[in-house]
């Protein structure tokens, strides 16, 4: 015992000092030391300060501002007791000062809501995604989505409710790319145990909590054997401990192709990060497009919530047409996570009663909205509840 | 001036093989369901009067001197003189020691570009009645290059590999397969905000050759945002490029939104001029030899070869007759939602074909 606690605080120590540059190997032995101590879901409860929380807020580029800056509008009238601190990302320094003191931020808080940050290609390959450095560095293993079909949206399909779970910080996403040969270039995709272990365990704790009848899950393992194979493997030991729930496992190009054509038969699905953002993509599609829904990514510590999709929609930025729908619905999954769930459901009804209302959708619906339009009738709609509010 | 021999150089291809009014094309009737939706191929053609003479050849893997997997000699000899090839189902045996008959396909030919192009069918109504787009997709390399490594117990890597060579290759294919179809757009798909180096390479390329082709339009596109479209409205896509990965996940969600597998054509495009064009379904062993099977998908994949020959006369009559027929719904096969047999479907588009 003596013997562990003293690698763990050598490998604590490592981290902190040579973390960055060793990068992935530190955190991965890192991961897979501490494993053994925490087998529960714990999250603790989120800084609150005179009865008042305060949640870290990005409002990153394109759409993110504007929307945000309506989100706190609707709970500044809602009068609900959060208050936000803001930090703001440019993505066009190269420097990494900004990110990090929007991360220092949320480990103070506990809980962010965000915009999605730019990543500008013409910078050197070096720069890495902010949003991604975001993930990795809180450990936000876990990116949730639930995908339900609106009564108030046409779509293609009906009757759909999938919940998504995508490991959130290794796979493809891992950033370890080198070009050891002129004009030859290797990415590496890390696939371990230990995360495809916690994932899954999230995924059916998720479903059983929930009252979720059956998780799939969907990888390549015919063809990355190794890597989707160990995924595989790790989904079904998991599985076994969950008797009560149905599990089974589908390629993804097979799961494509079923999701345009029956999407109601899926359930929970659990994958890793690539396959992740594909499926994500297109049943947010099938759902009815970027605007509609939210996003969580959960950590052992933290959370942070924006929009499933993680859209900058640079070319509608300005304009007053974005759909707040998604990042208001995510601020009200935030405020289920701070244990206020009257102004969670209060806010959310609201929503969707503006959603059901056809006259008030906004252009990527197929409506003539503008956003303010839609805010504006979501907060008439929390004033006629006849709860306190501020003025509009 | 470099484009003017090509397409002399083409012209006396086409007429030196047509000297003796007959080219030659590698059939490969494959498994299960195979050898019986290739007669139905055979018998069409023949209805259609198309100027082809059938060469079958079965491959099986065989080991070669050094106990390296190849395809039968006879095979390859065949396919390098003829240089086209129409392939049906091929069964992928589990522990056999061998890898799959695709892959050594691939690798024999050099298959670099994995082309399909998906286009919705009247007749077989899906909830997506307006695609008409072309996915091509990388076929050598990316995350598909088998290199994969246990690093200590319980983590591993796996290598994705892009090369320039081969995606200056694929986008130059790209361009090309546009031009010579009418294709007014090409998009490149990828994910360089996260693959930093190696998507950024093959978009590097991809511009490059956007460049020599400016009268097509070229754009990029994130591959969310593509899935995220693509199921929303598929109209607005025309020629996607992309590498292995996305490509493989891409091309069969395509393949959904038009039907699905049973009625999406596939033709492979390897080094050297060599073509294989095949039906990406599987062997369907359960109603193999029993007079059930579709063959829509690889007839749809001999049309396009057809293209590729340059007999686009055949080509449109045979199609307008597959899809009349299909149109007509009194003549369909299960999967498409009748109950009529394979071979009475074949004589139906037979008989259209010879009414023409």
């Amino acid at each position: 015992m003596a013997a562990h606690s003293s690698v763990l605080s050598v490998s604590r120590i490592i981290n902190r000092l040579w973390g960055r540059h060793l990068g992935n190997t530190v955190k991965v032995f890192g991961t897979t030391l501490t494993s053994h101590r925490n087998k529960t879901l714990h999250v603790p409860l989120p800084a609150k300060y005179g009865g008042r929380h305060t949640v870290t807020l990005i409002p990153g580029d394109g759409i993110g501002p504007e929307l945000l800056t309506h989100v706190r509008e609707v709970f500044r009238f809602s009068c609900v007791p959060v208050d936000f601190e803001v930090v703001h990302v440019n993505s066009a320094l190269e420097a990494e000062d900004d990110i990090d003191n929007a991360i220092t931020a949320i480990r103070r808080n506990g809980v962010a809501l965000k915009g999605n940050i730019e990543t500008k290609h013409t910078m050197p390959p070096s720069v890495k995604s902010r949003n991604n450095l975001l993930r990795t560095s809180l450990d936000l293993y876990a990116n949730v989505m639930h995908c339900q079909s609106l009564p108030g949206v046409q779509t293609r399909h009906r009757n759909i409710d999938i919940m998504i779970i995508r490991e959130n910080t290794e796979g493809e996403y891992s950033n370890l790319e080198h070009e050891s040969v002129s004009g030859v270039v290797e990415s590496l995709k890390i696939i371990t145990r230990s995360n495809s272990l916690r994932i899954a365990e999230y995924a059916f704790q998720l479903a059983r909590e929930k009252g979720r009848r059956k998780v799939t899950a969907v990888h390549k393992a015919n063809i990355m054997k190794l890597g989707d194979g160990l995924f595989l493997q790790c989904c079904r030991e998991v599985a076994s401990g969950y008797p009560d729930i149905t599990f089974d496992s589908m390629i993804v190009d097979n799961t494509t192709m079923q999701l345009v054509s029956k999407p109601q038969q899926f359930d929970v699905m659990v994958m890793p990060n690539l396959y992740g953002n594909i499926v994500s993509n297109v049943c947010a599609g099938l759902v009815g497009g970027p605007g509609l829904v939210p996003g969580a990514n959960y950590g052992r510590d933290y959370a942070v919530f924006e929009t499933a999709t993680r859209n900058t929609g640079k070319s509608v930025a300005g304009k007053n047409v974005a759909n707040p729908t998604a990042m208001l619905l995510a601020s009200c999954m935030m405020l289920d996570h701070l244990k206020l769930y009257n102004y969670a459901n209060l806010i959310r009804n609201a929503v969707l009663t503006t959603m059901n209302e056809t006259r008030l959708h906004t252009a990527d619906l197929g409506g003539q909205g503008t956003t303010s339009e839609v805010v504006q009738s979501i907060m008439r709609i929390i004033q006629s509840k006849g709860q306190l509010t501020a003025d509009m | 001036a470099s484009r003017v021999v090509a397409a002399l150089k083409n012209e006396l291809l086409q007429s030196r093989s047509f000297i003796r009014g007959m080219k030659t094309v590698t059939l490969i009737p494959g498994d299960g369901i195979g050898p019986e939706i290739s007669a139905a191929v055979m018998k069409i053609f023949l209805a259609a009067e198309v100027p082809i003479e059938w060469e079958e050849r079965n491959i099986t893997a065989i080991q070669g001197p050094g106990g390296k997997w190849m395809i039968p000699h006879d095979a390859k000899e065949s396919m390098d003189k003829t240089k086209l090839g129409l392939k049906g189902p091929l069964k992928t045996p589990i522990a056999a020691g061998h890898p799959s008959m695709n892959l050594l396909l691939r690798k024999t030919f050099d298959l670099y570009a994995n082309v399909r192009p998906c286009r919705s069918i009247e007749g077989y109504e899906t909830p997506y009645t307006d695609v008409n787009l072309v996915t091509i997709r990388e076929n050598t390399e990316g995350e598909y290059s088998g290199i994969e490594h246990v690093i200590v117990d319980g983590v591993v890597q796996s290598i994705k590999l892009i090369t320039e060579q081969a995606s200056e290759r694929i986008a130059e294919y790209a361009f090309e397969y546009a031009k010579n179809n009418q294709r007014s757009s090409v998009t490149a798909v990828h994910k360089a905000n996260i693959m930093r180096m190696s998507d950024g390479l093959f978009l590097r390329k991809c511009r490059e050759a956007a460049e020599k082709h400016r009268d097509i339009n070229f754009t990029e596109m994130y591959l969310d945002t593509v899935c995220l479209n693509m199921v929303q409205d598929p109209s607005q896509f025309d020629v996607l490029v992309m590498p292995n990965l996305y490509g493989d996940i891409l091309s069969d969600l395509c393949a959904g939104l038009i039907g699905g597998l049973g009625v999406t054509p596939s033709g492979n495009i390897g080094a050297h001029g060599v073509a294989i064009f095949e039906s990406v379904h599987g062997t369907a062993p359960d109603i193999a030899g029993k007079d059930l099977a579709n063959p829509t998908a690889l007839l749809l994949s001999a049309i396009m070869m057809l293209r590729h020959m340059g007999l686009h006369s055949h080509a449109q009559k045979i199609e307008t007759a597959c899809f009349n027929t299909i149109q007509d719904k009194r003549v369909l096969t299960k999967d498409l939602g009748g109950n009529s047999k394979c071979s009475e479907f074949t004589e139906a588009i037979c008989q259209r074909v010879r009414d023409m």
